[in-house]
């Protein structure tokens, strides 16, 4: 079960980098990357966290594994962070808040699209706390 | 004198352009246009940058120029393509010329991947997608095929309605539908797991990514515009699936 989520995870990643039009030479890193993101957020959900914070983690993990890979191969970090991030976005909970507003349950609607927006932010401050780190980084080098 | 500086603008601005039109973050195509001006010996020049334009100066000299950017695709190999030039300009082993002829063959180049293929990565990540989050195979096979024709209708309304929110809404609406129908036809698992994976392709990760880098780099203007494509993307592919669920 675990090896078949880290499969499907990779290959997921890999393929959004092809309708990205990312270089074929650099397609199994964006593999790794995004499967490393689902990894982190796996794991941190599964240990009773809650979801914004297990998707900042991961967005922190995908957004410096993403720099570092950028740094070796000489190539934008964009590359990597693109596929990486997709499988965080919250797309269920996105989908149940539109579930409920269609049948006029504003109610119930609001507190998902919270949730929706709360972890998209998630996303960007874990983008913005990983470039924060690679900024230190590149400093010392 | 100026018959160089003017060669230089150009060759800034060509990369410039090509790095912008294929998805490159503004600050990204400011820093380019920089470097490449100071190792051609305009060590003080000035980009400003947003999504649909360019504006160069090089100081000293009389030239400013404006080159308007209307069209704009998602093609990350040729940002890393132009960015690998323009690191070896950086380092002095490309000449004018040189570089004038390795900028012209990636604007000739064709995409990296023909439409087939990024059809079928679609909807191969569609069913990967829907499987993952659904935690079952059974969810593979439907959004396969919901996913694949997702993508496809979107690519081909966009090449005839140039709105690009009409086609994500259309390619949604599209999506939705056809989980809807597979379901009721005895096939696949969780209709919501199915569409967000049949959708996921159409997702603005590449705005997302960049209006938070930009608006990192300081880039405020250039960021929220991309924040504003990101969030209107979203809303039309809500919309599509709201329409295919409130006419259900």
């Amino acid at each position: 079960m675990v090896v078949m989520q880290l499969l499907l995870s990779f290959f997921a990643s890999m393929l959004f980098g092809i309708i990205f039009n990312i270089p074929p030479q650099l397609l199994l890193h964006s593999g790794f990357v995004g499967m490393s993101g689902w990894t982190v957020y796996m794991l941190t959900v599964r240990s009773g966290v809650d979801s914004v914070i297990a998707t900042f983690m991961a967005a922190f993990f995908v957004a410096f594994l993403s720099n570092a890979f950028a740094r070796r191969y000489r190539a934008p970090a964009t590359i990597f962070i693109v596929p990486g991030i997709l499988p965080l976005v919250p797309g269920g909970t996105a989908f149940e808040a539109m579930r409920h507003v269609v049948i006029n349950d504003y109610n119930a609607a609001i507190p998902l699209a919270v949730k929706a927006f709360m972890i998209s932010g998630a996303i960007a401050m874990g983008l913005i706390f990983s470039e924060v780190v690679n900024q230190l980084v590149k400093r010392r080098h | 004198m100026t018959e160089r500086i003017d060669e230089v603008m150009e060759i800034c601005l060509l990369a410039g352009k090509l790095m912008l039109e294929s998805g490159g973050e503004t600050y990204r195509v400011e820093d380019t246009m920089t470097r490449i001006a100071a190792s051609f010996g305009m060590s003080r020049s000035h980009g400003y940058v947003t999504p649909t334009a360019i504006i160069f100066s090089i100081e000293g000299t009389d030239s400013t120029r404006l080159i308007r950017i209307s069209d704009r695709s998602t093609d990350l190999a040729k940002v890393a393509v132009v960015n690998d030039i323009s690191r070896r300009i950086s380092r002095g082993e490309l000449t004018l010329e040189e570089a004038r002829k390795e900028l012209e063959e990636v604007r000739r180049a064709p995409m990296s991947y023909p439409l087939w293929q990024q059809t079928a990565a679609a909807a191969l990540a569609s069913a990967c997608f829907a499987s993952l989050i659904g935690g079952g195979m059974v969810h593979f096979f439907p959004s396969l095929f919901s996913g694949g024709v997702a993508f496809w209708c979107f690519e081909m309304v966009h090449r005839f309605v140039k709105i690009r929110f009409f086609a994500e809404f259309f390619a949604a609406f599209v999506a939705g539908g056809l989980v809807l129908l597979m379901v009721q036809a005895g096939f696949g698992g969780d209709i919501g797991k199915m569409i967000i994976g049949s959708v996921l392709p159409l997702v603005p990760g590449l705005a997302i990514t960049n209006a938070v880098r930009d608006l990192m780099a300081g880039h405020l203007i250039a960021g929220l515009s991309r924040g504003a494509e990101a969030f209107l993307t979203a809303f039309a592919i809500g919309t599509g699936i709201a329409f295919v669920l409130s006419i259900r």
